[in-house]
């Protein structure tokens, strides 16, 4: 494990979780993880029903309390935050961590445009001085309303939505509403972006327009996106990087190249018995023939990581 | 330390617990299948009460007199029947077509109820305090002690166990009490597996109104007197001893029923008669702030 | 059974009448299972204050058929609302004749019938009766007020909504006004219609507005209302008579207490979760009443306490040389105080209005909402819900205790009596029944449950001849209330307003029907 230790210090993490532990009675559900989220990049987990996948996003974003490990969060202004130590609503509000559901959570009574403006709320909050300067209509307060609106109204358009602003949540179709909530987490002005299953029964069209959507808030604001998600398709194409869980532990990490060709993430995803792990790895080395360089060392998780740093992104 | 009035003042709670817990089993496994407050389960026990009280004076003027045990157990039945009837109605005609939808509208329509209730009893029963001597006299001395058992209250309890052993069963080992316990988890799955959702809500509240109606005739028996507005405080105890022993669990409304009860009576007899609801009151809201679920409940994790 | 399904297939009108025949033999049946008791047998009180039962068979047997003819009419006609209404008629006719049948038996008996009475009496049947077939016709056969009824009421007339405000001020300020020159003979009459119809109608107002925010806008389901509006009364009376503060200064200051004892409530109690916070806030509430029942030294006990009157900018309203109708030049009428607590509450409320209406748009308002919708999504959002509950909490007790300083200067003293359970509930229910978040539909349901319950006060008890020999009014006041509210809420179980209005829009306001909204957790 040493040589993972040591990366090239240029990459800036925006997400260090070490030695996570999350038990729960009998149970453990995440023994041990560690794994480094990347600022500015769209890093994904991935990994069999049960792997705990949605158990690190709970961990993370404060609906659960680790039974054990580090959640270290540091801010572009440089301001470190330990997750695990905050109530869950600061995490959002001074760790600037959003997140989305895996059901979607609307307010399907308020509108459209209603839950863009609620998800501003903190600012619009001091804006109208506890209410005081709102309710006296002081023009501070009216000034950051409409600028709020502004930028739920910049956000509806991004997402193709302007049209529906004024009808109740709960009316829109299902993949409008996944990105709505999209949108609303963004709307916090996040600085990571946590998706749970975002592409959850949508069809390959939805898909593809959920791709260009995530693609462009990398590319356009500071937000660093870190998903869940079981559709390959959206994995594959937009992460720039790929932990894979099985059984509450880490079996691989590297970019989606790496893991595509990772027999143990095979493994997990084919359910493969122990005994066989080694035959299948003889039979993928064979079918790569001499693709791997020469002089690599053999220690497979070794082997792997020297390899990221080696290869570039296609 | 008066031991004899410490007996004296447990045996008063427990007699007044087995009446809040038999209330309380109503409202616990009406919250546990419909996820409603069957705020007009209170005044069921008033009718019960009343229903026990006008046939047991019907049967005093039977030409043939029977020996007060008889009358007793026939006034018993002919309570849960009759009040059973009250109950199913309310259910058919105020709670059915209001269910799955907003969940208020079922709480406001129970209140309407417990009014409609109150108000139909007393304008056909008029407003009076109704009271009878006492039916069942003589007390029991504890052999070698000083203490003194009223022999209605050993009637109270032995009743009350009896039946709850009776009514647990059913729950517990019975596929009536299956077909309960699967409703109360998921209703839609239930009904695709088969089972007559709303027979078995039917039979639940007819459970509970019985219940309620032994706890009416073990009150009108027990106080001698009943009044069209006795059921309101009761119930409001008998809810609060629900949700005290954890909501939807049978055992934890009559362990909730038995503690208030006791609170109430150690409560007045030894610092303040005036001041026993808000015991009662002031330890409900003290446990629920430190266990949410109640004593036995279960905790309800919110699943995000 | 065989001849049933033989009827079905071959006849089935005469199978739909077999059926409903059947079906009004079974009600018939559980109506008598129900009664047989309760009705049929009453037990009361003789002369030696000994029970006794003295049966009534007769209404028995009334209330059996009744159930049964309904069934029937129910079932023959098809069912739903329609059947509904025309069940409503064998129900009523069969009713009022067996109680004119009692009264004629009673009256000629006693030797006190006078046909010229029942006569007049029997004009006023006719003539309610006419109304509500009428009603009933409108109701049944016109689709246009039927799917108002159905729908939204501001969705009638949109163009009058925005009017609507301004009529409905204009409306309030001349109401006594009106009252005192065109209804009533003198001055001292009008204090009937101004006091307990519109001032107590306008309390009940502003304190369903103020548990709308706590419970209509913010879900957290709150039966310990009452408490506040206790709180509110009682500052007031404290100290008006410990430090003869006036009203005007006790108003604040019995807002801010109200607030603040919602605070420390609300502080440990509203992290529990709906039903459960319900049954505590009722818990408080009953703890409250208690206190003021039996903490004699402070409260006053059961008889509570005195309060004085509110005074004109100092003024005070008495017979003598100082007072309000000497400084003005009138002679002294006792319905001075009250035509002026009129114009208090009616501002009160227009001002409560228009900050509740304020706060709705601004954040706090909208978190509210969203708290009520989902309060995990809200957590996810960075809102810290717990002081945002506790805002809403907070708000609705002030409001409440405002209600509760008014109510203290109207009645002239404060006791536990006016602040029980059933307050509570009262409150609860109009504001559910006014549809949760909605003002006007709040202000709806309260004059239509509490005008309604006033207004059968006014029954006179010589209409024996409709209700039976022995009927006492006071009885059916609160029986009206229940019915109306298990039939208001099968009808429309969001209440009377059951869309709401969003508080921003981008291009234009549309309102968002009710079936979208969530009525909350807690």
């Amino acid at each position: 494990m040493t040589a993972y230790k040591q990366k090239p210090v240029s990459k800036d993490m925006i997400l260090k979780v070490e030695h996570l532990r999350m038990q729960f009675g009998g149970l453990v559900a995440i023994d041990d993880l560690n794994f480094d989220v990347e600022r500015g990049k769209i890093t994904a987990i991935i990994g069999p029903n049960g792997a705990g996948k949605t158990t690190v996003f709970n961990c993370i974003t404060g609906f659960y309390r680790p039974t054990g490990g580090m959640l270290t969060l540091k801010r572009a202004n440089g301001e470190m935050h330990r997750l695990e130590r905050l109530a869950n609503f600061q995490i959002t509000k001074k760790a600037k961590v959003a997140r989305t559901f895996q059901n979607i959570r609307l307010f399907n009574g308020l509108t459209v445009l209603e839950n863009l403006l609620v998800a501003q709320h903190n600012r619009l909050m001091r804006a109208s001085g506890m209410s005081i300067f709102g309710l006296l209509g002081l023009p501070g307060y009216k000034h950051a309303a409409k600028n709020a609106i502004e930028n739920a109204g910049a956000w509806l358009e991004k997402i193709k939505l302007v049209d529906r602003a004024d009808d109740p949540a709960g009316s829109l179709p299902y993949g409008d509403q996944r990105r709505l909530e999209i949108a609303r987490a963004m709307c916090t002005d996040p600085e990571l972006l946590c998706l749970d299953e975002p592409a959850a029964g949508l069809n390959p069209r939805e898909s593809l327009a959920l791709n260009e959507l995530l693609l462009s808030i990398r590319s356009e604001t500071d937000t660093s996106i870190l998903l869940i998600e079981h559709d390959m398709s959206v994995v594959m194409e937009i992460s720039d990087h790929i932990i894979v869980l099985e059984y509450g532990s880490k079996i691989s990490d590297g970019t989606p190249d790496n893991i595509r060709n990772d027999p143990r993430v095979i493994a997990a995803y084919l359910g493969v018995e122990d005994e066989e792990m080694d035959e299948v790895e003889e039979l993928l080395d064979e079918a790569k023939g001499d693709a791997a360089p020469a002089g690599e060392t053999t220690d497979k998780l070794d082997g792997t990581t020297v390899s990221i740093e080696k290869r570039s992104r296609p | 330390m008066d031991y004899n009035l410490f007996f004296q003042v447990l045996i008063n709670g427990l007699s007044l617990g087995a009446i809040y817990g038999l209330i309380a089993i109503g409202y616990t496994m009406v919250y546990g299948i419909l996820g409603m407050i069957n705020f007009a389960h209170g005044d069921v026990f008033m009718t019960g009460a009343f229903i026990a009280l006008i046939s047991f004076m019907m049967s005093t003027l039977m030409p043939a007199v029977m020996p007060v045990a008889v009358v007793l157990v026939l006034v018993l039945v002919v309570s849960m029947v009759f009040t059973s009837v009250w109950s199913w109605t309310i259910e058919r005609i105020a709670y059915r077509p209001l269910r799955g939808s907003f969940r208020l509208a079922p709480l406001i329509t129970a209140i309407g109820m417990s009014i409609v209730l109150q108000n139909f009893v007393q304008i056909h029963q008029g407003p009076r305090n109704k009271s009878l001597p006492d039916i069942i006299t003589g007390v029991w001395t504890i052999p070698g002690t000083d203490i003194q058992i009223q022999n209605k209250q050993i009637l109270v309890i032995a009743t009350t166990a009896v039946l709850l052993a009776v009514f647990s069963y059913i729950v517990a080992r019975t596929p009536l009490g299956r077909a309960q316990r699967a409703c109360e988890q998921d209703r839609k799955m239930a009904a695709l597996l088969g089972i007559n959702v709303d027979r078995t809500i039917s039979i639940t509240f007819i459970i509970g109104a019985a219940l309620a109606a032994v706890a009416g005739t073990i009150f009108f028996v027990y106080y001698g007197q009943i009044n069209f507005y006795d059921g309101f405080i009761p119930g409001i105890k008998a809810f609060t001893a629900a949700v005290l022993g954890g909501i939807g669990s049978l055992p934890g409304a009559v362990l909730g029923g038995l503690l208030i009860a006791l609170i109430e009576s150690l409560w007045s007899a030894y610092i303040s008669p005036d001041y026993k609801d808000v015991a009662a009151f002031a330890i409900l809201a003290i446990v629920l702030i430190f266990m949410p679920s109640g004593i036995l409940g279960h905790p309800e994790t919110e699943k995000v | 059974m065989n001849t049933r399904m033989e009827n079905f297939c071959t006849n089935p009108a005469k199978a739909r009448f077999s059926g409903a025949l059947f079906q009004g033999i079974c009600t018939a049946f559980i109506a008598f299972l129900l009664f047989v008791f309760i009705v049929g047998l009453p037990a009361d009180l003789n002369i030696h204050n000994e029970l006794q039962i003295t049966p009534q068979f007769g209404y028995l047997f009334n209330y059996v058929l009744i159930a049964g003819a309904g069934r029937f009419t129910w079932c023959y006609s098809g069912g739903g609302i329609r059947g509904a209404v025309l069940a409503f008629f064998p129900g009523i006719i069969l009713f009022i004749a067996y109680r004119a049948w009692l009264y004629y038996i009673s009256a000629a008996v006693a030797g006190n019938y006078v046909f010229s009475i029942q006569f007049g009496q029997l004009a006023i049947t006719a003539i309610m009766l006419a109304a509500l077939l009428a009603a009933a016709w409108l109701f049944l056969y016109s689709s246009r007020i039927r799917s108002a009824i159905a729908g939204n009421i501001a969705a009638i007339t949109p163009a009058m909504q925005r009017y609507a405000p301004g009529m409905i001020i204009a409306l309030l300020l001349i109401y006594p006004v009106f009252i005192v020159t065109f209804v009533v003979d003198n001055m001292a009459q009008s204090q009937k219609w101004i006091d307990n119809y519109a001032i107590q109608i306008l309390i009940y107002v502003m304190l369903a507005w103020g548990l709308n925010i706590v419970v209509g806008l913010a879900g957290l389901l709150d039966l310990g209302y009452v408490a506040f509006y206790a709180v509110g009364a009682y500052t007031v009376a404290l100290l008006g008579n410990h430090f003869g503060f006036s009203f005007w200064l006790c108003l604040p200051i019995a807002g801010i207490f109200a607030a603040l004892w919602g605070v420390m409530i609300g502080f440990p109690v509203l992290r529990l979760r709906g039903d459960y916070l319900a049954i505590v806030t009722l818990a408080f509430g009953e703890i409250v009443r208690t206190i003021l029942q039996n903490w004699t030294p402070v409260t006053g006990g059961a008889n509570g306490l005195f309060v004085k009157k509110a005074t004109f900018f100092g003024i005070p309203f008495e017979r003598g040389p100082n007072g309000f109708a000497a400084f003005f030049g009138m002679k002294f009428q006792a319905a001075h105080y009250k035509i002026f607590l009129y114009y208090i509450i009616v501002t009160l409320l227009i001002l409560m209005a228009w900050i509740i209406t304020r706060l709705r748009r601004l954040p706090i308002g909208r978190v509210w909402e969203a708290l009520r919708e989902d309060e995990i999504a809200c957590r996810s959002l960075g809102i810290n819900t717990v002081t945002a509950k506790l805002s809403a909490f907070a708000t609705g007790a002030m409001f409440g205790g405002f209600a509760g300083a008014f109510f203290a200067a109207r009645q002239g003293r404060a006791d536990y009596t006016s602040f029980v359970f059933m307050e509570s509930v009262i409150v609860l229910a109009i504001v559910v029944l006014g549809g949760m978040g909605s003002l006007s539909g709040i202000a709806i349901a309260a004059i239509v449950m509490i005008g309604g319950m006033e207004l059968l006060r006014e029954i006179p008890s010589s209409l024996q001849m409709i209700f039976g020999p022995d009927f006492r009014p006071e009885q059916y006041r609160m029986l009206w209330f229940g019915l109306a509210m298990v039939c208001v809420m099968i009808l429309k179980p969001r209440g009377f307003v059951s869309s709401r209005t969003p508080s921003a829009f981008l291009n234009r306001k549309k309102a968002v029907p009710g079936h979208f909204t969530v009525e909350g957790n807690g």
